[in-house]
């Protein structure tokens, strides 16, 4: 089947939306831009596929009586069971490449040492990795550096210390391999990996273990839909660097605007806040922008400066938000300065003020310079699409309706889940239509 | 083929000319004390250059010397160095970039040190800060000042009381000061003579600007008409070396529509003209070329632009004349762009967008400058009004380095090309992705 996809790459993460052509999106895929836009694409359109073939699953299975109810539980179990597939592919490559590295002045007399150290590692890894990915496991991230990392180094510390060896030179190899293992795909056919997964669910879920049979043929036939690549458009901040030629580029303001038109299409105003840049952006009703606003060479009030007072509190991005909310008073704060925030929250501290009131402070002070970039663009007109990963923090997003409130009146406002797409959906949306044409 | 590089040969023959002109210019500056000529340091817009000449005074024009020296990549530097001296990041960088210059050493663009001014002459038109920078001038050399206070056409207008009132000044206070501190008599026929000449030279100026009516437009407006105004803006209008240059320019242009090709670019020949672009504010002087070549990049010529009618709007039918010398003078000064009313811009950018069948308005907001900067969202949205055109905006500086961000115009300037080519294809959403 033809298949359209949109690349957007972004300064933290790179994502991609694959689309048939009716314009119906069949898979998403994001991936850390790891400052290599090539690979990031790469992965980002490869978990694009890996999704589409789920959404194809869905279709073949919806229509088997059998599954009733459990399809999404189903669908779910053969999921995390691929990605166990993924990620065993991954550690054995990362085997691989770590023993290839244990060479050199620094290894010499410790080469047998390190090696039978990193197969016991190894061996540890493998076994705790179906855990990793039960069905109420929590995972802090589904990256495979992530994953594999924070593992490696408690497991290797452990083994190092039984051992007698470095932990330095355990670390120093893995250090060098992962970056390698994390630009390359995962090795291994595809196809193997999704029937192995479907073993799997088999022999782990025995809710599912009498279906298998008639499961199978509706999978397979899945996986037999060849995805024919038929456009690709990319956007975002890495565009200029991507292997591709000029047609194949659309800024992503164009892409915001398409992408949150076609999300809600009574949209007429986008605000996106981003890592790096605040867009308020204006679409006509075909979802044309027709004026935008954008920051200039400064970062304030961007995604990142949330970035900065989480690192500056010690907390997580994700807890920001929840911390806000339990504010009892708004501190009043002026600079959105990325670089000043460090300085600006000591400050209020000193005075004695409480942390959720000064957070409170900080995300309307965000907002407020998002108003300020949404007027030059034009105001506020319903409806009204918040989009980028600032849309994610209910602390912001509460503030932004407040204000809308007070300066537009009452006003729709959509935030979409998976807002983080909307550039990607934009751009395969204009691949969509640029071979309709 | 053959053709070709005797069309490149004809076309630098302008250029040649030009800078020709500047390094005598620079030349005379260099030796004007041992020469025992005196210096007289004026701005371009509303200069009174023929009136200068009577006086047998070099023109010294610091803002020239500030976007020479931002092309050569020295103000950087020059702007750190005022601000060391206490001037705040929002001030003009144009000023910042003349003080700073002034503190080390003051070196025109040949390297040669300028010499200091023995008068000061402010005509300035529209923007304050030039008399706050030649307070400054003034505390720095101890000089003599001369102030033409030309009225702001607030109502749109220059009646016939403020051209009066122009003229008096000229008669009782810069006139008076240019024979004192020159001391060389003013003779009103040498004027008359310098005004024909500079006629002459605007007459063909005005053709070259609206040669880009055409299509494809010969010229770039914005990016070439910076070179296109350097004579007439600046120490030449009413000598015969403008008049000259702008015969020779208007050859060559003559030429290009002859062959119908379009601008010429630091890369060569601009084959295809994509987007016709109306451009308000000035350019980027620190990265000029680079700004420059994401519009030819993307196939986009600026058709007009409000930038090149700072020194003269003439395409508004303008011209000095010889016969009402003073007069003349005054209403020059009047009319510069920067001295009219925020409506009149409006109207102005609307009859370019129109006339020169444009896709669009670019603007290129100035951080440092707010003479210019203020209104100009107005602006935009009025335009977009008026003419159903896009328009949009972007952020950059005079001279000052810091505030130039390649990604982030690159962004906007793309963004806004996009924007009219999915406006071109029409408003049904299938075609808004072509």
């Amino acid at each position: 089947m033809r298949c359209f996809i949109g690349i957007d790459l972004g300064s933290t993460t790179t994502k991609a939306v694959l689309m048939d052509e009716h314009f119906e999106v069949l898979g998403r895929g994001i991936t850390n831009s790891r400052s290599n836009y090539d690979t990031a694409t790469r992965v980002a359109k490869h978990e694009a596929l890996i999704n589409t073939r789920f959404t194809l699953f869905h279709r073949a299975l919806s229509v088997l009586p059998d599954l009733g109810g459990k399809l999404d539980q189903f669908l779910g179990d053969l999921e995390r069971n691929f990605r166990l597939e993924q990620f065993l592919d991954q550690l054995a490559d990362l085997e691989r490449t770590c023993l290839a590295n244990v060479k050199g002045e620094r290894f010499k007399g410790k080469e047998r040492a390190v090696g039978e150290a990193l197969a016991a590692v190894f061996v540890r890894l493998r076994e705790e990795a179906p855990a990793l990915f039960a069905r109420d496991a929590k995972r802090k991230s589904d990256f495979f550096r992530d994953i594999a990392g924070s593992r490696f180094m408690t497991v290797a510390q452990e083994i190092a210390k039984a051992s007698a060896l470095s932990y330095d030179l355990m670390l120093n190899v893995y250090d060098k391999a992962i970056i390698d293992v994390e630009n390359r795909p995962p090795a291994g056919e595809m196809k193997d990996k999704y029937l192995k997964a479907l073993e799997r669910v088999a022999a782990s879920a025995p809710e599912f273990g009498g279906l298998v049979g008639r499961i199978a043929g509706p999978v397979r036939e899945g996986l037999e839909i060849p995805l024919e690549e038929t456009y690709l458009v990319g956007t975002g901040y890495g565009r200029v660097t991507l292997p591709f030629s000029k047609e194949h580029i659309r800024s992503e303001i164009l892409c915001h605007g398409l992408g949150a038109h076609i999300m809600y299409p009574q949209t007429r105003t986008v605000l996106d806040i981003g890592g790096q840049d605040t867009k308020a952006i204006q679409v006509d009703p075909a979802g044309i922008v027709e004026n935008f606003q954008m920051n200039d060479r400064c970062a304030a009030g961007c995604g990142r400066y949330l970035g900065y007072i989480a690192d500056e509190m010690n907390m997580g991005l994700h807890e920001l938000g929840p911390m806000a909310m339990k504010a009892t008073r708004t501190v009043r704060i002026n600079s959105t300065c990325t670089v000043f925030a460090g300085a600006e929250l000591r400050d209020r501290l000193a005075l004695g003020e409480k942390r959720e009131d000064i957070m409170a402070g900080l995300h309307r002070s965000i907002i407020l310079r998002a108003m300020s970039i949404i007027s030059r663009s034009g105001g506020v007109r319903d409806q009204f699409t918040f989009t980028g990963g600032v849309a994610k923090n209910e602390a912001a997003v509460k503030e932004l309706r407040q204000l809308i409130r007070e300066n537009y009146g009452e006003v729709a406002i959509n935030i979409n889940p998976d807002s983080i797409y909307t550039g990607a959906l934009g751009a395969a949306a204009f691949a969509r239509r640029a071979v309709e044409h | 083929m053959s053709a070709m590089p005797v069309t490149e040969a004809v076309k630098e023959q302008s250029m040649l000319k030009q800078k020709e002109m500047i390094a005598a210019n620079y030349e005379l500056l260099a030796t004007a004390r041992e020469a025992g000529r005196k210096v007289v340091s004026t701005f371009v817009p509303g200069n009174l250059n023929e009136l200068m000449m009577c006086f047998d005074v070099v023109n010294n024009l610091p803002e020239i010397n500030a976007i020479q020296n931002g092309m050569r990549k020295k103000t950087g530097g020059y702007i750190m160095e005022a601000e060391k001296r206490g001037h705040s990041e929002d001030v003009c960088t144009y000023v910042k970039a003349d003080i700073g210059a002034i503190a080390k050493g003051n070196l025109g663009p040949d390297g040669r040190p300028l010499p200091d001014p023995d008068l000061l002459l402010l005509s300035y038109t529209g923007c304050f800060t030039f008399m706050k920078w030649f307070e400054l001038l003034r505390q720095q050399y101890k000089c003599e000042t001369a102030m033409l206070h030309v009225p702001y056409e607030g109502d749109g207008k220059a009646s016939k009381n403020m051209r009066d009132y122009v003229v008096k000044q000229l008669k009782e206070e810069v006139i008076p000061k240019l024979e004192r501190v020159s001391g060389v008599k003013f003779d009103i026929d040498r004027l008359r003579q310098y005004l024909r000449e500079s006629a002459k030279a605007e007459e063909n100026f005005v053709w070259v600007l609206e040669s880009a009516k055409k299509r494809p437009s010969p010229i770039d407006a914005y990016f070439g008409g910076v070179y296109y105004i350097g004579p007439i803006f600046t120490a030449f209008r009413g000598t015969a070396d403008a008049t000259e240059y702008y015969r020779l320019l208007r050859q060559e242009i003559e030429q290009r529509v002859a062959d119908g090709l379009g601008p010429i670019t630091p890369d060569g020949e601009m084959h295809q003209e994509r987007y016709r672009l109306v451009v308000e504010g000035p350019p980027n002087w620190t990265s000029f070329r680079d700004f420059w070549k994401m519009f030819y990049d993307e196939g986009a010529v600026v058709v007009a632009s409000t930038y090149t009618k700072v020194g003269g709007v003439y395409d508004l039918g303008f011209r000095h004349d010889p016969e009402h010398p003073l007069e003349s003078l005054a209403e020059y000064c009047l009319g510069c762009y920067t001295n009219r009313n925020l409506p009149s811009r409006i109207d102005l950018i609307e009859k370019y967008v129109k006339e020169y069948e444009a896709d669009g308005l670019l603007i290129n907001s100035i951080k440092s400058c707010n003479s210019f900067s203020a209104g100009q969202l107005l602006v935009l949205r009025e335009i977009e009004r008026r003419t159903g055109k896009p328009a949009a905006f972007i952020e950059t500086d005079l001279v000052d380095p810091r505030y130039f961000s390649p990604a982030n115009v690159k962004n906007r300037l793309e963004s806004y090309l996009q924007m009219i080519e999915q406006k071109r294809q029409g408003a049904t959403p299938s075609a808004a992705a072509e």
